[in-house]
């Protein structure tokens, strides 16, 4: 990173007329149903993870409003444990798991390393297919009456007491996981080959570092879940003992199976946003990360070690203590690499020259929220304190910490950051950075009191509770409402900012990176020339004053 | 609309005492590290604001030092809390040699508790304080787990076998217990209470609830009337076709495979319900299972009964062991294990 000299970076605003771009090249359905751009192809998972988050919050809400009073009076005990058992089912596998890798990771990777597409184009589109088939399923097991099983689908009640529609559903996230497998593998096999001449790895952006983690496990996680799943509907269709000691199986092989593939899948959530936050920090501080390999290794560091963690779902499952014991001392290790990262991003903002544009205030916000999330996610890995509060309202704060103060924020943050890229428009700055500070203190609010009421003894997936929990669960509705509000807005500006948001410059924000070296919108194969690369990422002392749009880096 | 706002909840074991210790040590250590990364981020924001369209950061590589420091510090506060924690932990498996065993049974959805002197009781437990319990536990169905906040103590029940967990209550009152795995429509109405109650008073208790017959005297009288007692205490005489049971328990058994096991709980049952699944070394597996034929109840008795069986050394003196005419003994007997007050 050289410090020589430190050239004015001026964001001038390029108002040339629009050029053929990835938007324009083409109309009608067709040309987006068929579509081989990875850029489109985002659009369309963009669109249909948006539509599964839109209903995973429908749920969510009502939860919420359920929850307003201790006495279950707005809906019946058992549609109550469909709503919980769909929020999970489609938040996790049809939300959170494709979110930043689908939308976020198909847009930039090809872009971020100087290609013109992924590696397989036609099996790209081909996961967007198999993702919505999934969602069918899903969605018939919905509108058919739904699933009461709890996303976790424990046995033996999953596989012979629940009357719902457990095997459609599960067949959905069995379908679902092989759009995860075909992005990973795509993503691997691009980053390993497609990428521009002089980009070695150690120029990578830190973002790819975490894709290609993330990518990582979902090849070698997803067709557990898939195996796993196939086994609950054997025994449940076929009556095949596996799981259900009055079969002859065995319930808490199950839990070892399940958690095997889902605990790593909490990280194929978590490590995009990381390296989304990592791109956010470098460019509103204008330096190059803290740390830059120490980061990048700590993301693969955290792909492997989360998968041999996953006995930490179970202290009190059954398993024994000394497997126990294990998992819990490997969960304070798997802490270690995301401690490391925190520090390296709050070191990166020493000596910034730091502007706090939305996505920023998000990369920020993920910073504080994922400090949280992680703090009391070690916390709950010391054996005798996840005694008393696993299976409780704290246990589902830690992870909602992690998963939408981590996971959405860095997903939000990414989406304001790359935003004029993608549409090539500029979104109203006020408003959005209203939504930010209302999804912040929002979510604050909605999740910070469950920690208190699951100390205080409160179990998760209750109808009903005992009156002295309802304060705090009133704060965390009221919560919920400014949440969801604060989610509201950015789709409206969004939508609104794709027909009246001024035209934005190559390169809004005065970033570094190839994705701002080529058009807002970028062209269909991305780059007129292709670029080389003679320079590591975040080199922020050399960069010329704004890269003009045609030039590639070099 | 209810304004009671508790923030803490109440402690009535010894071991919610020990959470607690650990739990505001970690509020500690995190509520530092916590207002330590806020307060830099707000004072970073604020002292490296961009002042100027074009500039752009000071490239300055964290120093190796602190590098170092940042792993090694967090690494060594969580080895020390997973050491903490790991104790707290193997004590609550630890039961204390004069803990009595109380057993319950979750079914969709209830608990069902059975005092060792024989008292049932359906979602309400009531224990005398500074006694420890130990709770041998299996469902009926699907899993459920038992949790008494106040004793910051939890442990999954699971069908086809028992778990056990114990606490020591040491404050009298009446506490929420809870089932906290999700077990179907009316998990949150699977609830109840803990009483723990002064000596004089759980006796009085005791006794004024329906007196029943001990927990081990069933298992005995259950012992006769399936007819276990033909081949596993044969009269003098008759050729024993199986093998003894008295201090069964506890003991290591060689198996006809060669492998080694230790009787404990979930051995008798299997051995009760699945008898083929762990043949002992010497015999023929000609026992029939009795899948189906007892309850979940009447399994507890017989495990509690093959357990209380002492040594064959001490048989000749008492009117315990198998052939004895248990059953006829009065319901108000002590039991075979004896309990200390």
């Amino acid at each position: 990173m050289d410090t020589a000299n430190t050239p004015a970076v001026e964001p001038m605003p390029e108002l040339e007329l629009p050029r053929t771009n990835y938007l324009n090249a083409a109309y009608g359905p067709r040309s987006w149903l068929f579509t081989r751009d990875h850029k489109r192809i985002a659009i369309l998972y963009l669109a249909s993870v948006t539509a599964f988050f839109a209903l995973g919050g429908f749920f969510a809400l009502l939860i919420r409003l359920e929850l307003l009073t201790p006495e279950g009076d707005l809906v019946g005990p058992d549609t109550y444990n469909k709503l919980f058992t769909m929020h999970g089912i489609v938040m996790v596998f049809f939300f959170l798991i494709p979110s930043i890798p689908a939308v976020l990771g198909n847009f930039l990777v090809p872009l971020m390393i100087g290609a013109k597409d992924l590696a397989f184009p036609k099996l790209n589109l081909a996961s967007w297919y198999v993702y919505n088939l999934g969602a069918i399923f899903t969605l018939w097991s919905i509108i058919h009456g739904g699933v009461d099983t709890g996303w976790t689908f424990y046995t033996p009640f999953s596989t012979t007491y629940s009357n719902s529609y457990v095997v459609s559903a599960a067949l959905g996230i069995f379908i679902a996981g092989f759009s995860s497998i075909m992005t990973g593998l795509n993503f691997i096999v691009t980053i390993h080959r497609l990428r521009a001449p002089g980009l070695t790895w150690f120029r990578l952006p830190l973002f790819l570092w975490s894709m290609y983690a993330t990518s990582l496990i979902m090849v070698l996680g997803t067709p557990v879940i898939a195996i796993t799943l196939l086994l609950v509907a054997a025994e449940r269709v076929l009556h095949l003992g596996i799981f259900d000691p009055a079969l002859g199986g065995d319930p808490v092989l199950y839990q070892h199976l399940f958690w095997f593939y889902s605990h790593p899948a909490v990280y194929i959530m978590i490590l995009p946003a990381m390296g989304v936050t990592s791109e956010l920090v470098a460019a509103f501080s204008r330096r190059a990360v803290v740390g830059y390999r120490v980061v990048a290794f700590a993301s693969v560091a955290i792909a492997v070690l989360g998968f041999l963690v996953w006995g930490h779902h179970m202290f009190v499952a059954g398993e024994s203590v000394y497997a126990a014991t294990i998992f819990s001392v490997l969960s304070m290790l798997v802490a270690i690499p995301s401690a490391v990262k925190v520090f390296n991003w709050t070191a990166t903002l020493y000596g910034g020259a730091i502007s706090l544009e939305t996505p920023m205030l998000y990369a920020l916000g993920f910073i504080g929220l994922f400090t949280i999330g992680g703090l009391t996610g070690v916390m709950v890995a010391t054996l005798g304190f996840d005694v008393h509060v696993h299976d409780t309202y704290f246990v589902v704060a830690h992870f909602h910490y992690i998963m939408v103060g981590g996971a959405i924020m860095g997903y939000m943050g990414g989406l304001h950051y790359w935003w004029p890229k993608i549409s090539g428009r500029l979104y109203p700055v006020f408003l959005s950075r209203l939504a930010a500070l209302l999804i912040f203190v929002g979510f604050n609010l909605t999740f910070f009191p469950q920690f208190i009421l699951g100390y205080l003894g409160m179990p998760r997936r209750y109808w009903s509770y005992p009156p002295e929990f309802q304060v705090l669960n009133v704060l965390s509705t009221a919560g919920a409402s400014v949440l969801g509000l604060g989610y509201l807005l950015p789709a409206a500006y969004f939508i609104w900012s794709m027909r009246y948001g001024k035209l934005s410059p190559a390169n809004p924000w005065g970033a570094v990176g190839l994705e701002w070296d080529t058009d807002s919108p970028p062209p269909t194969h991305n780059f007129d020339v292709t670029p080389i690369v003679t320079r590591g990422p975040y080199d922020y002392g050399q960069q010329p004053a704004l890269a003009p749009q045609e030039a590639p880096v070099g | 609309m209810r304004t009671q706002l508790p923030l803490f909840p109440q402690a009535a074991s010894l071991n919610a005492h020990h959470v607690d210790l650990l739990t505001y040590v970690w509020l500690i250590v995190s509520g530092f590290f916590s207002l330590l990364i806020a307060g830099l981020i707000l004072f970073y924001m604020v002292r490296y604001r961009r002042r100027s369209p074009g500039q752009v950061g000071v490239e300055q590589a964290a120093p190796l030092w602190l590098e170092i420091a940042w792993s090694a510090i967090p690494l060594a506060i969580n080895l020390a809390m997973f050491g903490w924690g790991a104790k707290v932990y193997f004590d609550l498996y630890r039961p204390p040699a004069n803990a009595v065993e109380y057993f319950a049974i979750g079914r969709q959805w209830m608990w069902k508790f059975q005092h060792p002197e024989g008292n049932r009781e359906i979602n309400q437990l009531h224990v005398p304080v500074g006694q420890a319990v130990k709770m041998t536990m299996t469902s009926e169905d699907v899993i459920h787990s038992f949790y008494v906040p106040a004793f910051r103590l939890k442990q999954d029940v699971l069908p086809g076998r028992y778990t056990t967990v114990w606490f020591r209550p040491d404050r009298p009152g009446t506490y929420h217990l809870f089932c906290a795995e999700y077990c179907g429509t009316e998990h949150s109405l699977m609830i109840g209470s803990v009483v723990v109650m002064e000596p004089t008073d759980y006796e009085a208790w005791l006794s004024g609830s329906r007196p029943g017959v001990s927990t081990v005297d069933s298992g005995a009288q259950l012992f006769q009337s399936l007819a276990c007692v033909t081949c596993h205490a044969p009269a003098p005489g008759m050729p024993a076709r199986a093998p003894r049971l008295e201090g069964l328990f506890g003991r290591a058994v060689k198996l006809a495979d060669g492998r080694t096991v230790t009787a404990d709980d979930n051995y008798i049952r299997e051995s009760i319900l699945s008898p083929a699944a762990k043949v002992t070394a010497g015999w023929e597996p000609i026992m029939p299972t009795f899948q189906g034929q007892v309850t979940e109840e009447q399994l507890v008795q017989l495990v509690a009964y093959v357990k209380s069986l002492a040594a064959p050394a001490g048989e000749a003196a008492g009117t315990g062991g198998a052939a004895g005419p248990a059953g006829a003994r009065a319901a108000t007997s002590p039991p075979a294990t004896p309990r200390p007050r």
